[in-house]
């Protein structure tokens, strides 16, 4: 324990020249880093949401109603098959999991020229080449389609990247820095956007599907005609957005319009939308490519003098009468906005559409002062840790407390150094686990050191004490540390955000301390007992 | 160096901890009575991060008008509303309880009060809102790691000593728990995510203090193959127990640093660490140890079963 070998001096010296060189950028602010040379190390601390200020939000892709549209398709799908086959059926429609159909005359002879199959096989080869990854089951006249497990669950996770990849457009919109967004388990999407001045805004955009639908309005039931109790088959009631300014062109918030079900055009055809005026009111501003105009240009055409409705999230924004054909693809809807709806609409225009409904399931935002002041407050705290805990070993240990004070300095380089190494987050709680490191990183050092005493008491030389007090100690931190580091590893495991970063600090913080109470000071106490030569240790 | 360096402990302390060992066990029946008795009749306080609900720091102008706030804010229908003072006259922490139906909810409810506020606040500290599904989600992980990191502590106890002390482990620590949330019960402090990972550095603190005991009382029993098993627990315990309190006190001092410097934030998780700290360092002496004695741990010792140590071969120091 008294022996060094030259290449693990160098190794020690190295390391911690290493996690000085890696600290030292934090010294600095972004743009004096920014002037040093390509080869300087300039990671510096990655600093948590709730210190440098900025929202937290965690989000639920709704997949249940993904999955169920699409059943809805496939049942769509199954519909247009069998007529086109002439294959009659007595019922059609989607269960939880799967669609269901029943064949009328299952065992009829089908239609001449399918080599004599009967109706219910005929139907069956069918559902069966209609989409990959599903399964078809005949029972009696019941065919039921389900996606298979794979299908379905590659499916979520197209939905949830596709939902990603919007959400990402539209935080982008909001030109932050250095915004986060992932996946977090099968169904969530956390997004981690620093430095925001409106996080209402951002949770407004958020929480919106923003599926746009042209449709035509159901002739019969026009303004001034009486509401049916139901929906006429082909149509579907929607209500006007629940506002409290009244669309010039609409009618009253919550008024009920029937709509013929067929989408005119949707939002998938948009190119551009921008917020712009309208003879002095606000109004969104839009494109469509060339599919989207020539479908948006043939109805205008043909429906001239009707009135037509603009949907968002099967609500209406907005309903007015065509004026004439719209050839050119682009146009504006008026719905009595605000400046900022046409700014947020435009921007979900533009973004795209959800491919599933999403709900926010937490939200943590942290205002930029608060976060200064808790850096400040955690700067103060620290450097009075550190004091009072350098102050209290040189007085229980003299100059071996100085020894282990300097091993606490590199132990801090190489704590910060080490964060910065790995990007790790620094977070609030984070800052009070360098502090506590700060005051268990000594234990290492005490444990050797009342060893030590003991060693001496026992009527060792200096030397030898030494040697002792080390061997003797090292089983012991070595089983206390790992215990400690295995509760902060499973807190790691556990934890989220803030809780996740101090267990990142402490974790990090004990094994630094472990390699420079063993190491460090070990060598630096060796090395001043062969320069003085002591016949008395002064410990 | 007349005064240096400064002995806390004077060498060869013979305090007789083994024989107050009844008191102590009487006074750590009752603290785990009383902590279990207030958590099952007065509960528990839930932060947001459990119940679900809102939470909102808000700075304003002047020194807060508190008592005005709450009148407006009980007037919008969101159910409970509570008001504190944080950290400074012009801080206010607002809490209202879990809005019924979900997570929109939740999110309208911020908007309201918000709207509602208006100008008496200049700048929103913090806004926080979980949700119904993510709260039952945080309690569960939160349970998880308590218990798993009290059996990964215990199973590794076990593994590098014997399972004697590592029953003395799990006592200890599962005292130190109960203590600490019987404490968040009767002062009432909130209950939160911060709370759980205090809990488990309060673990990780306490069972590294313990595993310094045991390892003495191990080495201990291996050079000591007479000495009865009293004498021998008060001698590994006064042999370590100038480390136990130097690093207690060292610990101390960062925490205080903490507590009294590092912001309204974090100041109750800085509570509830020292709080861990004088807990731990009792448990390792008064209830770990014990606890391995009355296991009969110097029958399995002396049959002379035991692996893993060093120190084991060495010639006893007189």
């Amino acid at each position: 324990m008294i022996h060094f070998s030259r290449w693990k001096i160098i190794l020690i010296l190295g390391l911690c020249s290493l996690g000085l060189v890696l600290a030292a950028p934090n010294l600095f602010s972004k743009e004096q880093l920014a002037g040093f040379p390509a080869w300087v190390p300039k990671s510096t601390l990655n600093l948590g949401l709730d210190l440098r200020g900025g929202s937290h939000l965690l989000l639920e892709v709704d997949l249940r109603s993904a999955f169920k549209e699409r059943l809805a398709n496939l049942v769509q799908a199954i519909r247009a098959e069998l007529r086109s086959e002439r294959i009659g059926y007595s019922r059609i429609g989607a269960t939880r999991d799967q669609a269901l159909v029943v064949i009328r005359d299952p065992d009829k002879k089908a239609r001449r020229g399918r080599g004599g199959q009967t109706n219910i096989e005929r139907a069956a080869k069918l559902l069966r080449r209609l989409e990959a990854g599903t399964e078809v089951d005949v029972s009696g006249a019941r065919i039921t389609v389900s996606y298979t497990v794979e299908a379905r669950r590659e499916r979520d996770s197209q939905v949830l990247q596709q939902s990603i990849e919007i959400v990402r457009r539209r935080v982008d919109e909001f030109g932050t820095t250095e915004p986060s967004i992932q996946s977090q388990g099968s169904n969530r999407i956390l997004v981690q956007v620093p430095g925001l001045d409106d996080p209402e805004r951002l949770k407004k955009v958020l929480g919106q599907t923003a599926k746009m639908t042209f449709h035509l309005l159901d002739e019969r039931f026009g303004f001034g005609t009486p509401l049916p109790t139901v929906a006429p088959p082909g149509s579907f009631f929607a209500k006007q957005r629940p506002d409290k300014r009244q669309d010039l062109q609409g009618g009253p918030p919550g008024r009920v319009y029937v709509l013929k079900k067929r989408v005119v055009v949707s939002g998938e055809h948009l190119v551009d939308s921008q917020p712009s005026f309208d003879t002095g009111r606000p109004v969104v501003s839009f494109r469509f490519n060339t599919i989207g105009a020539r479908k948006f240009g043939r109805v205008t055409q043909e429906n001239v003098g009707k009135p037509f409705a603009i949907l968002l999230d099967n609500e209406v924004i907005s309903a007015p009468v065509i004026q004439g054909p719209i050839l050119g693809g682009s146009g504006i809807i008026t719905g009595g906005f605000t400046v900022s709806e046409t700014q947020d609409l435009a921007l979900l225009l533009r973004a795209g559409a959800l491919p599933a409904p999403m709900t926010i399931l937490e939200e943590r935002t942290v205002g930029p002062d608060l976060g200064a002041d808790s850096i400040a407050a955690g700067q103060i705290a620290c450097i009075i840790g550190f004091i009072l805990v350098l102050v209290f070993m040189v007085m229980a240990y003299g100059i071996f407390g100085v020894f282990a004070n300097i091993a606490l300095v590199l132990n801090m380089a190489l704590l910060l150094g080490g964060l910065s190494l790995l990007q790790a987050t620094l977070t609030l709680p984070g800052i009070a686990g360098i502090v506590l490191t700060i005051g268990m990183a000594v234990d290492a050092n005490v444990l050797v050191f009342e060893r030590i005493r003991e060693e001496v008491a026992s009527g060792r030389t200096p030397l030898s004490s030494v040697d002792a007090g080390y061997r003797r100690a090292l089983t012991t931190i070595i089983d206390a540390n790992l215990t400690t580091l295995i509760a902060a590893i499973i807190l790691f495991e556990f934890g989220s955000g803030p809780v996740k970063g101090f267990a990142v600090t402490l974790s990090i913080g004990l094994v630094t301390s472990m390699f420079t109470a063993i190491m460090v000071t070990r060598l630096i106490v060796v090395t001043y007992l062969r320069l003085r030569r002591l016949q008395t240790l002064p410990i | 160096m007349a005064i240096f360096p400064l002995r806390l402990v004077p060498p060869n302390t013979k305090i007789d901890f083994i024989g107050r060992r009844k008191i102590a066990f009487v006074f750590s029946a009752l603290l785990i009575v009383l902590s279990l008795g207030f958590i099952a009749v007065k509960g528990l306080n839930y932060g947001i991060d459990f119940k679900g609900g809102i939470l909102m720091e808000v700075r304003t102008p002047g020194p807060a008008d508190i008592d005005g706030l709450r009148k407006r804010l009980s007037g919008l229908g969101l159910g409970e509303v509570a008001l504190q003072e944080f950290g400074r006259p012009d801080d206010v922490l607002i809490r209202i309880e879990r809005q019924p139906g979900g997570e929109k909810a939740q999110m309208v409810a911020v908007e309201t009060v918000k709207a509602a506020l208006g100008n008496d606040v200049s700048s929103y500290r913090r806004t926080e809102f979980v949700g119904p599904k993510v709260g039952g989600e945080l309690i569960q992980a939160g349970i998880l790691a308590v218990v798993l990191s009290l059996l990964a502590i215990m199973v590794y106890v076990w593994f590098r000593f014997e399972w004697q002390f590592s029953v003395g482990a799990i006592v200890a620590l599962t005292h130190d728990v109960v203590a600490t949330i019987g404490l968040f019960s009767v002062l009432g402090l909130e209950f939160n995510l911060a709370t759980v990972a205090a809990i488990l550095t309060i673990a990780g603190y306490s069972i590294n203090d313990t595993v310094v005991v045991f390892d003495r009382i191990r080495e201990n029993l291996r050079k000591f193959k007479t000495m009865p098993i009293e004498t021998l627990l008060n001698l590994s315990l006064n042999q370590t127990l100038s480390r136990t309190l130097l690093t207690s006190i060292t610990t101390l001092l960062a925490l205080l640093a903490i507590y009294i410097f590092g912001g309204a934030v974090i100041r109750d998780f800085g509570f509830a660490l020292i709080w861990g700290v004088l807990i731990g360092t009792y448990s390792s002496i008064y209830v770990a140890s014990p606890v391995v004695m009355m296991m009969n741990i110097r029958e399995t010792i002396t049959s002379g079963s035991v692996g893993g140590g060093e120190t084991g071969q060495e010639n006893p120091a007189q």
